[in-house]
């Protein structure tokens, strides 16, 4: 089993791999070297067959066949690997070492590498390299050298060649073992800490085992991984457990409302009330559901891909626009400036829903004393790079201690609870200046407090013509 | 308005029910359909006037459904009922061949209201023209100008989209999500009554002084400009 794995293992397979390589260069490179050897081994025997030639041919210049004769007739009978042989007419040996050859090979003289039996062996088995000349009166001359040394050197050469690649094999076989029993422990170290973190033990980290190389860096960055995980699981626990409280505790009202008129099966007036009191919360829990599910939306930055080149002061002046009526009906004044023309990369809805929910809180709180008209100016204009939208009244304020804590979900300030808000609408505002890559900064001006959102503004290929009128 | 043959494709029985027995209690004939495929097949071969259909559905989702009837080159007006509402979610729906989007949760009457929008703009209206009139009122749509009877009615260019979006639409019930829709490109919940304070101070310039409203509001539902012309 564990050997089965070691084969199949990527490691195992790589120096096979390399193993073949390798193998192939050694044969390239033997055969390469033997080659060139084999080459220069002929040449030289080439060179003594051609010097025997050389003398053997004075000898006949001077004492003609018969001197020949009794020449080849000297050197035949020396020890050594020369090779002579002299024929008549006829094909008689006259004279020389050779036994026997393959039948009219003498008969197309030039050089020729041929195979020949000696004088008391059976076969032919020895391989010689040899010159053939015919001499006048059909008498035929060849001269050669046995060949024994090189095919000595050939069975070398193939046996290293063997040798070598067994070596290899067992090398590469041994090596690939060890390598990839190496990565697997280091793999199978992860694949264990993963399986246990999988069954549930989420703060279980890989290992590392401190060498720095590429598994210690896998290992690095899916323990990132997961700390992420782990912090979005926590966040994920929060809000849910929000959602229970916040979800629960209107809903168990609305049970009871619910509960309370079928007690009281009086008139038909009560159950009527009942009835629209019914519709008014859930169609608050509704909102409140909403608007979490929104600001987890905007969080997540699921909705990145609505955010288009648009216009913000016309989305600032179509959402004052939207309220000013409300609120000079209730004796209150709502004053608008705007550059015209600044661009953001945004999404108008989700701007103009911040906007909206800045204007409300102003209406709803930003009032002294507390009920009075409502005095709010809402400014968008351009700061440097940033767009900066400001909503500002000329209520209390927010104490300092609670400017940044106001910004988080389901925070409601002590003195708003009398009057209706679910307290996302800050946290939405802020959710969506994140995703415009913007923050929300809340101010006290005393008196009044200054809710700004700042965004980036929009950069074009060409500057804006004007950008104060 | 005329009755409407209406097709409800919803995988929730009890909310499917629900609207059939709705929308026959005023009037309009309604069939259900309970998951993508059934729907399909009675949209492509029914002969409704306004689909309504649930994004979410087993067997065929509803923007499939959607993408299919239009690649069939069934032109018939659809509504989408989602319970995701997010501006992404609505262009999404808008795209894929939706003609309206009403999100989760929504009152009957804004549905019925939407849907007999939907209805009366597959009918050939003469609304292209300059002019648009209802009872006494002429809005002038190329030199923006409004009269009644021949007096004439000074608007703010945003009051001037009011009475244009409720005057193409007179005789039909306008709700105020679908003004605040198409009057100022929003489609959040102002959380406030701000469309009527903008209605009234309308009224007030339409009917101030005179003994029949143009403008109606219409309880539990939104507001309507009288035609007249019926």
């Amino acid at each position: 089993m564990a050997r089965a794995r070691l084969i199949a293992s990527t490691s195992f397979r790589m120096v096979l791999l390399y193993v073949v390589v390798f193998a192939v260069g050694a044969a390239v490179v033997l055969i390469t070297v033997g080659w060139e050897v084999e080459k220069i081994i002929d040449q030289q025997i080439a060179a003594t067959v051609n010097a025997e030639i050389k003398g053997l041919s004075e000898q006949y210049a001077q004492g003609g066949l018969q001197g020949l004769y009794s020449t080849l007739e000297k050197r035949a009978h020396q020890p050594g690997s020369s090779l002579y042989l002299l024929t008549d007419p006829a094909g008689q040996v006259l004279a020389g070492n050779i036994a026997a050859l393959p039948p009219r090979l003498l008969d197309t003289p030039g050089a020729v590498e041929t195979r020949y039996r000696r004088p008391g062996e059976i076969t032919a088995h020895n391989v010689a390299l040899a010159r053939i000349f015919s001499l006048p009166g059909g008498f035929h001359l060849l001269v050669g050298r046995d060949m024994a040394d090189r095919e000595a050197l050939r069975a070398i050469f193939a046996r290293s060649f063997l040798v070598s690649l067994a070596a290899l094999g067992t090398l590469g076989l041994v090596g690939g073992m060890i390598l990839a029993r190496r990565v697997l422990r280091r793999i199978d170290a992860m694949s264990a800490s993963a399986a246990e973190i999988m069954a549930g033990n989420l703060d279980q980290r890989l290992p590392q085992a401190g060498s720095h190389d590429e598994f210690d860096r896998l290992a690095q960055n899916l323990n990132a991984m997961l700390d992420r995980i782990n912090r979005l699981m926590a966040e994920m626990r929060e809000v849910t457990d929000n959602i229970a409280h916040d979800l629960k505790t209107p809903l168990t009202r609305l049970r009871n409302r619910a509960e309370q008129a079928l007690a009281h099966p009086a008139a038909g007036d009560s159950h009527e009330a009942a009835l629209e009191q019914v519709i008014v919360e859930s169609d608050r829990l509704l909102s409140v559901f909403n608007a979490l599910l929104q600001i987890a939306r905007v969080e997540s930055g699921t909705g990145a891909d609505v955010l288009v080149p648009c216009d913000a002061s016309e989305a600032v002046e179509a959402c004052a626009e939207l309220y000013q009526p409300m609120i000079e009906e209730t004796g209150g004044t709502l004053d608008v400036e705007t550059a015209p023309g600044l661009q953001v990369k945004g999404s108008r809805e989700l701007l103009g829903q911040a906007i909206s929910n800045l204007i409300i809180n102003a209406s709803n709180y930003g009032a002294a004393p507390q009920g009075a008209p409502p005095h709010i100016r809402v400014v968008c204009a351009r700061q440097d790079k940033d767009i900066v939208i400001r909503v500002s009244d000329e209520g209390p304020g927010i104490a300092p201690a609670d400017l940044e804590r106001v910004k988080q979900r389901y925070v409601r300030l002590e003195t708003s609870r009398s009057t209706p808000g679910s307290g996302m609408g800050l946290a939405l505002v802020e959710a969506v200046a994140r995703l415009h890559g913007g923050s929300l900064e809340l101010a006290n001006t005393c008196p009044g407090l200054a809710a700004t959102l700042r965004l980036p503004a929009l950069v074009m290929a060409e500057p804006a013509p004007q950008a104060t009128p | 308005m005329p009755a409407m043959r209406l097709l409800v494709i919803e995988d929730d029985r009890e909310t499917a029910a629900f609207l059939v027995k709705s929308f026959r209690e005023v009037g309009h004939v309604a069939d259900s359909a309970f998951n993508g495929l059934d729907g399909y097949a009675l949209a492509r071969d029914g002969d409704y006037d306004v689909l309504i259909i649930d994004r979410m559905l087993p067997k065929l989702d509803g923007l499939s459904l959607i993408g299919g009837l239009r690649e069939q080159k069934i032109e018939t007006p659809i509504l989408i009922l989602s319970a995701l509402g997010q501006v992404d979610d609505r262009v999404k729906g808008l795209r894929a061949g939706g003609d309206d989007y009403l999100a989760k949760p929504y009152s009957f009457s804004e549905l019925l209201a939407r849907v007999e929008v939907l209805m009366r703009r597959r009918q050939p209206a003469g609304g292209d023209s300059t002019a648009l009139r209802a009872g006494p009122l002429v809005l002038d749509r190329m030199s923006r100008t409004l009269s009644r009877s021949g007096r004439e009615i000074a608007l703010q260019p945003r009051e001037f989209r009011l009475i244009e979006y409720l005057m193409k639409h007179a005789g039909q019930v306008v709700t105020r999500t679908m003004l605040l829709e198409h009057v100022w490109d929003y489609h959040f919940d102002p959380q406030t009554n701000v469309i009527d304070v903008h209605i009234s101070r309308l009224r007030a310039k339409i009917d101030k002084g005179e003994d029949e409203p143009c403008l109606q509001t219409v309880r539990g539902a939104g507001y309507m400009i009288r035609d007249g012309a019926r």
